[in-house]
C-alpha cells in the first residue's frame, strides 16, 4: 500500500511539474531563452480582448475563384471524355474552356453530363453565369473556412475571422509573436501544379546553372525573347541543408501546360525520409488525380517533372517510370516546421486568389479595468470556495482545496501545452471550473460521512466511501466527456475550442479526485491509525 | 458542519406541479429559439454581423474615453478596437443599430464634439459578416444532435434507456430555460452566452447522472419496493451533495456576477440561472421522466 502511495505521489508531482513548466516558463524571463519549437507552440496567449494582436485584411478575387473552378472542370471533363473514347483537345483560356473538335458527339456528352456549362457564341464553353455568380459570392466564405482550418486546428486560438464588405476577409490573431509566419500560413494560396520540364528545347541548355536568390528578374529579362511558345521559366529553390535558408535558385524551362493540379489531392502529410532523416510532404491523389498522374508519368518518362507551389518550384525530379497508385511527394530540404506549414496549406488550399490589403497591429479591446475586475472576481471566488470547503469539511476540506489548486494548475498547464488563447470570458470559465471542481470531492466526502454514520471505522469509511463514489464520479464525468468529444468532432471554430477546454477540465477533474485526493487519504491512513476523521 | 442532515421529502408527490412548470420552461425556450431563428431576438454581432466604422485621428484618444463618449450619446452594444500604429479606431455595431441611418455621421459628430483636437474623420465604413456564419451554425447543430445521441447511448448503456431520455430532456430543459429567460429579459445573445449554455449543459448532466447513480444503486438493493419510494429515497440521500455543489458553483458564479465587471456580467448571470435550474431539474425533471417512461418495473442493471 505504502509503495503504491509513493508511486501515485510521484505521478502527481511529475504531472504538476510539467503543467507548471508549460504555464509559468513562457510568462517568466526564462521563456525567451527557450528553443524555437517551444516558443512557437507552448504557452497561454492572451486573447484579442486582453492584449490585441495582428489585424489582417485580405481581398478575395471572385473571378479567380471562377477560373480555378473552370480549370478544375476542364480537367475532369478531359478525363471523362477520354473514358468515353472521345479524343478531344481541351484547353482553358481565362474563364473559357476551348474544346476541339466540337463534334455533335462531344457537345452532346458535355451538355448531358455538365449542365453547369454553357456554350458561348464563339464555340467555347464557360460556367453558366448563375453558377459563376454563386461561386464569386461564396468565395470569401470559403476562404474564411479554409483560413480558419489553417490557423486553428484545435479551435483554441480564438481568432476573429469575419467577412467584411462584399469581397474582403478580416482576420485578427491574438498575440502573434511572428507576423511573417502568420502571413505565410494565412495568405498562401496553396496552389499546387505539376508541370513537365522542356529540357529538349535548345534554350534550356543556355540557362545559367545557378543564380543568386534575387537575380530572377535579370534571367527572365535576358531570355524573354528566346522562350519557345507555350513554355515558361521558373526557379527551383536551393536551400542550405542545415539552416533551410534559400541560398540559390536554379532556372528551369517548363511547359506552361498544367498536367495536374492540387485540387485532385485527398491528403497531404508530413513524413520523414529514413535515409536522410529529412522531412518531406507526402501527397495522395483521388482516383481521377491518380489516373491523370499515371498517364502523365507514363508519357514523360526520363523527363523532369516540376512540382510548383504558388509559383515556386520546390523540386523537379526525373520521372524514372510510370507511377501508379496516386501518391507523390514533395521534397526540398524543408525544416520540419516548413514541411508542416506546407502540408497544411496544401490540405486547405484557398479556393480563390487573395491579396493582403491591411496588416497592422490591433490593441486590446477591453480596458485595463475589465481585466482587473476579472482578476478580482477570480480571487474572491477562489477564496470563497476554499474557505467554504475548510469550514464545511475541515481537514478533508483542506485536502479538497489541495486537489482544487492542483486542478487549476493542471488545467492551465494543459491549455499552455496546446497553445490555447485565454480571453476574459475564458478566464471566467476557469474561475467557474473552480466552483465545479470540488464536485467530485464533495461526492466522496458525503459518501464517507454516510459510511461513518453507519458506524464504520475512519479507514473503512474512506475506502468504501471512495469505492461507492467512484462509479458515480466516473459516470457523470464520462457523460460530460462524451458531449465534449462530440462537440469537438463536429463543431468548428469557437465551439471546438470550448470542447477542448471542457474535456481538459473534465479529465483533470477525474484525475485530481480519483487519484489526487485518494492518495492523500491513503497516505494519512498508512502513517497512523486514524481514530477520528476530520470531515 | 452539516447544512442538510437526513431528509425525507416526498419530491415525487410534487412532481405534477413540476411538470406544468417545466413544460412552460421548455415551451418558452423553444419559442425563443424560433424567435432567434426568425431574427426577432437580440442577437449579438457574433451572430448577426453588423457595420464596422474606422475612424482616423491625428492622435487617438484613450479607448476608455471614446467608450464613455459613445455610451453617453446613447450608442449601445458596440465593440471598440484600436490600431495604434495607424491612429485609427474601429467601432463595430450590430446590424440593428447601424440600420438606424446616418450611423457614421452620428458617430463622427459625437467624436468631433468630444475630441475636436484629435481631428476625427471617418476612414471607412464596411458591412461585416457574422463571426458565426451559416457553416459554423450548421456544424454546431450537427454537433448538438450527435451529443444527444452520445448521451442517450452512454446513459442507456450504463443505466437504462429511460434514464438516457431523462438525462437528455433535463439537460435541454436547463439550456432552454436559461435561453428563454435571456430572451424575455432582451439580453444580448452572443458567443459568450453560447459557451455559458454549453457549460450549463455539462453541469446539468453531471448533476442528473449523480442522482441517477444513486437510484441505480438503490434499485439493486431494494428491488421489491415501489419506484416512487426508491427515487425519493435516492434524491434525499444525495440532496446534501446536490446543495453543496450548487453552492460552491454559485459562490464562484456570484463572485463573477458581482465583481467581474460588465463584460462577463451576462455570462455569470447565465451560469447563476443555469445552476439554479439545473439543480431543480435533476430532481424534478429527470427523475419523474424515469418513473413515468418505464412504468413500475424495476430492473437495475
Amino acid at each position: 500500500m505504502k509503495k503504491n502511495v509513493l508511486g501515485r505521489f510521484i505521478l502527481i508531482a511529475v504531472l504538476a511539474s510539467i503543467a507548471a513548466a508549460a504555464f509559468f516558463i513562457p510568462i517568466s524571463p526564462i521563456g525567451d531563452s527557450m528553443p524555437d519549437w517551444w516558443k512557437k507552440n507552448i504557452g497561454i496567449t492572451l486573447g484579442l480582448d486582453l492584449q490585441g494582436g495582428l489585424h489582417l485584411v485580405y481581398e478575395v478575387d471572385g473571378d479567380g475563384a471562377v477560373q480555378i473552378i473552370t480549370e478544375r472542370t476542364a480537367d475532369v471533363l478531359k478525363e471523362a471524355l477520354a473514358e468515353k473514347g472521345l479524343s478531344v483537345d481541351i484547353k482553358t483560356e481565362g474563364l473559357l474552356i476551348k474544346v476541339d473538335p466540337t463534334s455533335p458527339e462531344v457537345t452532346g456528352a458535355i451538355s448531358k453530363d455538365y449542365p453547369n456549362l454553357e456554350l458561348t457564341a464563339d464555340g467555347a464553353y464557360r460556367i453558366k453565369e448563375a453558377d459563376a455568380k454563386y461561386i464569386r459570392d461564396s468565395a470569401p466564405d470559403q476562404v474564411i473556412e479554409r483560413i480558419r482550418n489553417r490557423i486553428d486546428k484545435l479551435g483554441v486560438r480564438e481568432p476573429n475571422i469575419v467577412r467584411q464588405g462584399k469581397n474582403q476577409v478580416l482576420i485578427q490573431l491574438p498575440g502573434i509573436k511572428d507576423p511573417e509566419r502568420a502571413k505565410d500560413i494565412i495568405g498562401k494560396p496553396g496552389l499546387l501544379e505539376f508541370k513537365i520540364a522542356d529540357d529538349e528545347a535548345p534554350v534550356a541548355a543556355e540557362l545559367p546553372q545557378q543564380i543568386v536568390p534575387d537575380a530572377e528578374s535579370q534571367v527572365l529579362e535576358e531570355f524573354k525573347d528566346k522562350i519557345p511558345a507555350g513554355d515558361e521559366i521558373r526557379f527551383i529553390v536551393v536551400k542550405d541543408k542545415n539552416t533551410h535558408e534559400v541560398v540559390a535558385k536554379q532556372p528551369i524551362l517548363l511547359k506552361s501546360k498544367v498536367e495536374l493540379r492540387g485540387d485532385l489531392l485527398t491528403d497531404a502529410s508530413v513524413q520523414i525520409d529514413q535515409r536522410f532523416n529529412e522531412p518531406y510532404v507526402a501527397l495522395r491523389f483521388n482516383p481521377t488525380g491518380a489516373k491523370i498522374f499515371e498517364k502523365v508519368t507514363a508519357a514523360n518518362t526520363q523527363k523532369r517533372m516540376a512540382i510548383v507551389l504558388d509559383g515556386t518550384v520546390h523540386s523537379a525530379p526525373v520521372i524514372r517510370e510510370k507511377i501508379a497508385g496516386g501518391s507523390a511527394q514533395i521534397s526540398g530540404q524543408f525544416s520540419l516546421e516548413e514541411a508542416k506549414d506546407l502540408a497544411l496549406v496544401l490540405r486547405q488550399a484557398l479556393p480563390a486568389p487573395t491579396r493582403l490589403l491591411q496588416n497592422v497591429t490591433v490593441g486590446a479591446s477591453l480596458g485595463h479595468d475589465s481585466i482587473v475586475a476579472g482578476e478580482k472576481a477570480g480571487i474572491i471566488g477562489l477564496i470563497l470556495v476554499v474557505a467554504f470547503m475548510i469550514i464545511y469539511y475541515k481537514i478533508a476540506g483542506l485536502i479538497a482545496d489541495f486537489a482544487l489548486v492542483l486542478n487549476i494548475l493542471l488545467l492551465l498547464g494543459m491549455m499552455a501545452l496546446v497553445g490555447a488563447t485565454l480571453t476574459l470570458p475564458g478566464v471566467a470559465g476557469v474561475i467557474l471550473a473552480i466552483g465545479m471542481a470540488v464536485d467530485s470531492n464533495v461526492l466522496m466526502f458525503e459518501r464517507m460521512r454516510e459510511e461513518l454514520r453507519a458506524g464504520k471505522t475512519p479507514k473503512a469509511a474512506v475506502d468504501s466511501g471512495y469505492d461507492k463514489a467512484f462509479w458515480t464520479i466516473f459516470d457523470s464525468h464520462v457523460t460530460t466527456l462524451i458531449t465534449a468529444v462530440v462537440l469537438f468532432q463536429f463543431g468548428t471554430g469557437p465551439i471546438k475550442g470550448f470542447a477542448v477546454t471542457l474535456s481538459f477540465g473534465v479529465a483533470i477533474n477525474l484525475f485530481t479526485a480519483l487519484i489526487g485526493t485518494k492518495t492523500i487519504f491513503d497516505f494519512i491512513n498508512s502513517r497512523a491509525e486514524v481514530k477520528r476523521l476530520s470531515i | 458542519m452539516e447544512l442538510i442532515g437526513k431528509t425525507k421529502i416526498d419530491f415525487m408527490a410534487k412532481s405534477k406541479y413540476a411538470i406544468v412548470f417545466s413544460s412552460a420552461v421548455i415551451l418558452l425556450g423553444l419559442f425563443s429559439i424560433v424567435q432567434i431563428a426568425l431574427g426577432h431576438a437580440n442577437l449579438g454581432i457574433d451572430f448577426a454581423g453588423g457595420t464596422s466604422v474606422q475612424i482616423k485621428f491625428s492622435q487617438s484618444p484613450p479607448l476608455k474615453d471614446i467608450r464613455s463618449a459613445l455610451s453617453d450619446s446613447g450608442l449601445k452594444d458596440f465593440d471598440l478596437q484600436d490600431l495604434p500604429t495607424e491612429n485609427k479606431v474601429i467601432i463595430r455595431v450590430k446590424k440593428s443599430e447601424a440600420t438606424l441611418g446616418g450611423f457614421s455621421d452620428k458617430i463622427i459628430s459625437t467624436l468631433t464634439g468630444k475630441f475636436a483636437d484629435n481631428m476625427p474623420v471617418v476612414d471607412s465604413t464596411t458591412q461585416i459578416g457574422p463571426k458565426v456564419g451559416s457553416k459554423l451554425r450548421k456544424d454546431a447543430l450537427v454537433a448538438i444532435l450527435f451529443s444527444i445521441i452520445g448521451i442517450l447511448t452512454y446513459v442507456a448503456f450504463r443505466f437504462q434507456f429511460r434514464f438516457g431520455v431523462g438525462a437528455t430532456v433535463a439537460t435541454f430543459h436547463d439550456v432552454l430555460g436559461v435561453l428563454g429567460i435571456f430572451y424575455l429579459m432582451n439580453k444580448e445573445i452572443d458567443l459568450i452566452i453560447v459557451s455559458a449554455l454549453l457549460m450549463i449543459a455539462g453541469y446539468s448532466l453531471t448533476d442528473t447522472v449523480v442522482v441517477f447513480d444513486r437510484i441505480r444503486e438503490n434499485m439493486r438493493r431494494r428491488s421489491q419496493r415501489d419506484i416512487n419510494e426508491v427515487v425519493n429515497a435516492s434524491i434525499n440521500e444525495v440532496l446534501s451533495r446536490t446543495v453543496i455543489v450548487s453552492l460552491t458553483t454559485l459562490l464562484s458564479a456570484l463572485a463573477l456576477l458581482i465583481f467581474g465587471g460588465e463584460v462577463i456580467h451576462n455570462f455569470a448571470l447565465a451560469i447563476v440561472l443555469g445552476v439554479l435550474i439545473g439543480t431543480y431539474s435533476s430532481v424534478f425533471v429527470a427523475s419523474p421522466i424515469v418513473i413515468r417512461w418505464g412504468g413500475k418495473k424495476l430492473t437495475g442493471k
